[in-house]
């Protein structure tokens, strides 16, 4: 009798698990769905808070420009070396400056700019969030009747918004003046066809691309963010205490890096 | 399901009720109840204490007041609303009856003891900054505070920090106040004094006031009524002397542990 139903009890707890990992998984999108609807909602309920968003700027985008400039630099000669060899094969240096301006603008400047910013700011909001909530700053908000969105969140979500886009620019010059360093200076292409392989090459089509790139790939890692901060006690696995916020804030940096990987694909096959 | 008419009958002025309120927490297959079916009401004006062992859902409760966690089932009455029930703007309405002294005070790392305090204020009312400068300079001197507004909360003791804590939950002149384990932590000078600071700001200010404490017996004498909770129990007393006369067993083999095995044999 009992070997008769030793099968059954095991499927269902296959199935239970594996239904329970499913609503798991829809309720933990359905609260970031909700949280980002009022993050959003958040940027449009005054009184606003000017100042909160001037030191976010300047924490996601003043305080990134350093590590932004190096990465932008070396990604900008490693591309010109790069390109260098590969075109000098076809005795096509003169493209030089056309290939290396396009992969930074369209792909390279935007992602890696996004990354950066994932890392370094990204992963400071969501430790900052995380500590609030586990110290019941965030329930104290709450039950002063002050709005955490509007007091702190969204001008985050308006700071990266600003910044990411703005840094991804500057990413762009300066991977194109590491290409040049490194094509025309280091390995003698001429400075004029790297400049008109470059202006005849980039049309406004792509500079969209990168720009609407670039917006939402801050969307994506300032709400994943600063949304896994804020839901530190609810994430399964996670632990407790700062054990917790920890494994969230490495959490929120892979899942951010991840989803801009995969949005950089789906941007690009739609928009190019 | 009975309403909450059935639930509760009490006449007197009470500002929250709970009706057969429960509350689990834990994940699928691996759920804990911490509340089942607990019923019992505050009385306006007075100070109830909720005592029990760590980990009997004292907190909790507090959390279900002020509509930060939602009850599995029963109703938790703010006045004659249900707060479970509320919408994000009713709710807030309803948090502005309440301060709140948290347990770790709760202060924001980010900002000084005055901008703390402020904070209320600034974000809540009209008033003019030369007022709220006033007002928190005043509430500064009556916690003996003074002198340490330019410091921020990782510069203050445990005790500074509850005492700062108290100050930002009366900034609005609540009608209840939530104190969640208020001496935790502290020595006993520095649990007296807290203590004293409750009994001058109540009767100066006459909220309704529900402690949450584990001080037992000591933060008993504060106590207009008491909530004892273990495992799963409940019993309401007026008199702190009754406790070991209970009549459910798990809250008499409480009070045996805690108040002394005498106390359960007289």
């Amino acid at each position: 009798m009992n070997q008769e139903q030793s099968p059954t009890p095991a499927i269902l707890r296959f199935a239970g698990e594996l239904g329970d990992r499913v609503l798991y998984i829809l309720t933990d999108l359905g609260r970031m769905g909700i949280f980002l609807y009022f993050s959003l909602l958040g940027l449009c309920k005054p009184p606003f808070r000017f100042k909160e968003l001037i030191k976010q700027v300047g924490f996601i985008g003043a305080g990134s420009i350093t590590v932004i400039f190096f990465t932008a630099l070396s990604s900008g000669m490693v591309l010109g070396l790069q390109g260098y060899y590969s075109l000098h094969k076809f005795g096509a240096e003169g493209m030089l400056g056309s290939a290396v301006s396009l992969t930074l603008i369209m792909e390279l400047g935007p992602v890696l700019t996004a990354l950066m910013v994932a890392g370094r700011a990204g992963s400071a909001m969501c430790a900052e969030i995380g500590i609030m909530r586990i110290s019941e700053q965030i329930d104290a908000l709450e039950c002063m009747a002050i709005d955490p969105f509007r007091y702190f969140i969204s001008p985050k979500f308006l700071a990266a918004l600003i910044s990411v886009p703005l840094l991804t620019a500057m990413f762009d010059v300066v991977g194109i003046f590491g290409g040049y360093l490194a094509g025309v200076k280091l390995m003698g292409v001429n400075g004029g066809a790297f400049f008109a392989g470059m202006e005849q090459s980039v049309t406004n089509h792509d500079l969209r691309l990168g720009v609407v790139k670039s917006f939402v790939f801050a969307l994506l890692l300032v709400w994943i963010c600063t949304g896994r901060g804020y839901f530190v006690q609810k994430i399964r696995g996670a632990g407790f205490g700062a054990e917790s916020v920890s494994t969230v804030t490495t959490q929120a940096v892979v899942m951010s890096s991840i989803a801009v990987l995969i949005f950089d694909y789906l941007l690009t096959a739609v928009l190019l | 399901m009975s309403g909450i008419g059935n639930i509760l009958t009490a006449t007197e002025p009470a500002v929250i009720r709970f009706g057969e309120v429960s509350k689990s927490f834990g994940e699928r297959g691996r759920r804990h109840r911490v509340l089942d079916r607990v019923s019992f009401s505050v009385p306006k004006g007075k100070t109830t204490v909720i005592a029990g062992g760590s980990g009997q859902g004292k907190s909790v409760m507090l959390k279900l007041i002020l509509g930060l966690l939602k009850p599995d089932s029963g109703q938790v009455l703010v006045g004659d609303r249900d707060v479970a029930a509320m919408g994000y703007r009713a709710l807030q309405e309803v948090r502005m009856l309440f301060g709140v002294l948290f347990q770790g005070a709760a202060l924001f790392d980010s900002l000084t003891v005055f901008e703390n305090i402020a904070l209320p204020l600034r974000e809540r009312t009209k008033f003019s900054g030369e007022e709220i400068r006033q007002r928190v300079i005043a509430t500064l001197e009556q916690l003996e505070l003074a002198g340490h507004e330019d410091k921020f909360p990782a510069q203050l003791s445990g005790g500074m920090k509850k005492r700062v804590g108290l100050a930002r939950a009366l900034q609005l002149d609540p009608e209840i106040v939530l104190f969640d384990e208020p001496t935790t932590g502290l020595d006993p000078v520095m649990t007296r004094e807290i203590y004293q600071l409750f009994t001058q700001t109540q009767q100066r200010l006459g909220y309704t006031a529900v402690i949450v404490s584990h001080d037992i017996p000591q933060v008993f004498t504060l106590a207009d009524q008491i909530i004892l909770l273990n495992k799963g129990e409940l019993d309401v007393f007026t008199d702190a002397s009754r406790i070991p006369y209970s009549t459910q067993p798990k809250i008499r083999e409480f009070a045996r542990q805690v108040m002394g095995q005498e106390a359960g044999e007289e």
